[in-house]
């Protein structure tokens, strides 16, 4: 049996309002543990009011070398920014 | 992929990070600049890793609940250290058996500072101001440094670092204003922390291999001798403050550079304890060994516990 501990990614809100944020990763047996070690090595002092984990095997990435593909395409996308369209100078706020 | 390609990879790879843009995981990097990352990263977790062990050997004797909680606190943030840099270390394509592999046998080096042994009290007091505030110095320009994961490891670890100096000022500061042993408690402590704190920042700049592809990668900032200048210059008036003084007879303010000169550094002892033979080497890396051996049950019942968890969802599944 494989008995190192696998991989997980830990998510944690730090105050409600605002989203769980990726805070960096750590070795646990299962998700109990996982959650637990996260509260020590990632909220020592106060920097979180919510954990997630999730197993690092479990996460599908983009890879980087497709970043053309996926991410240039939006770039000549102008129309899509508010100030593609000309207005009168009259209107003040819209 | 041809060595032209290679190069041409290269040169846009270098061109990124002198704009100052960041580099992650899983972006096409140089060999070179993985290895030493690998190497950089794992050395540095290494030392935080290692670095508990002299001060763990006093929390049992702490001498009040309040130094008790701060230094317990304290060597639980270097675990929390630690961790952070294996993970990103990890990030790299290294896994973390592989990482203790390497410090367990010997091959990756850590700090060489954790070599030296704690004899009193007041060495807690001394380690937190000189070696942790070393490792500041160390360690605030590398929160800007092009290896993405790395720089946000350190800007986690450097938060936290500057309570770790205090608590230790705060010790000899303590020490300094009680009773004459009590202060020559605190002056022994310091005539054995200095010089190994100075040989801390590193070899001398004309003797250190990495520093000119460090620089372009932003792994450094400064040179090993314009850092270990810096922590002289800061702390010979914290030294003052306490009424202590610094073990080296030709240190001496020059009023034209604005610095403090100083006297020649021990690097025969330095390199010395770099390769094995400092007073605490066999005993820091045998206690580390032990601990990872001992623990090694715990961490198979864990993981059987976690398989019979996984087998009982299944079986409730069906
Ligand atoms: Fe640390
Ligand atoms: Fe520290």
């Amino acid at each position: 049996m494989d008995n190192n501990w696998p991989l997980w990614e830990i998510f944690v809100r730090s105050k409600n309002g605002l989203e769980h944020r990726h805070f960096g990763s750590l070795h646990a047996a299962d998700e109990d543990m996982a959650l637990e070690n996260a509260r020590d090595v990632y909220t020592r002092r106060n920097e979180g009011v919510s954990i997630w984990v999730v197993k690092s095997s479990d996460i599908t990435a983009s890879n980087p070398e497709n970043n053309g593909e996926l991410f240039e395409p939006a770039q000549d996308k102008v129309y899509r920014h508010p100030t593609f369209y000309k207005l009168p100078d009259e209107i003040k706020h819209m | 992929m041809s060595n032209e390609q290679i190069k041409n990879l290269e040169e846009i790879f270098e061109a990124r990070i002198a704009r100052d843009e960041k580099i992650e995981a899983k972006d096409w990097m140089p060999e070179k600049y993985r290895k030493t990352h690998i190497r950089q990263i794992s050395q540095h977790a290494h030392s935080e890793i290692v670095g508990m062990l002299p001060e763990g050997n006093w929390i049992s004797r702490a001498p009040s609940l309040r130094r008790k909680a701060a230094l317990l606190a304290k060597v639980q943030d270097e675990a929390g250290h630690g961790l952070y840099l294996y993970s990103a270390c990890e990030t790299l394509g290294i896994s973390r058996e592989e990482l203790y592999q390497q410090l367990h046998s010997g091959k990756a080096k850590y700090s060489s500072i954790f070599n030296y042994p704690t004899l009193t009290w007041a060495d807690m007091g001394a380690i937190g101001w000189l070696v942790d505030g070393a490792a500041i110095i160390n360690q605030v320009p590398l929160c800007n440094t092009s290896f993405g994961p790395y720089a946000r490891a350190m800007v986690r670890v450097c938060k936290e670092e500057s309570f770790h100096q205090r608590q230790g000022f705060e010790i000899m500061l303590k020490l300094c204003n009680g009773s004459k042993e009590q202060k020559d408690m605190a002056q022994d402590a310091l005539n054995r922390w200095w010089w190994p704190s100075l040989m801390m920042l590193g070899p001398t700049d004309a003797e250190s291999v990495h520093t000119e592809q460090s620089m372009k990668w932003k792994l450094k900032r400064k040179s090993n001798d314009d850092l270990r200048q810096q922590f002289i210059d800061q702390t010979v008036p914290q030294a003052d403050i306490l009424g202590l003084t610094i073990p080296d007879p030709d240190l001496k303010f020059n009023k034209q550079t604005g610095s403090y000169d100083f006297g020649a550094i021990n690097w025969d002892e330095f390199w010395q304890v770099v390769k094995g033979h400092g007073p605490c080497n066999k005993q820091r890396i045998s206690a580390r060994v032990a601990a990872w051996d001992n623990g090694a049950w715990v961490r198979d019942a864990a993981m059987a516990h976690a398989a019979k968890k996984e087998e009982l969802k299944v079986k409730i599944a069906i």
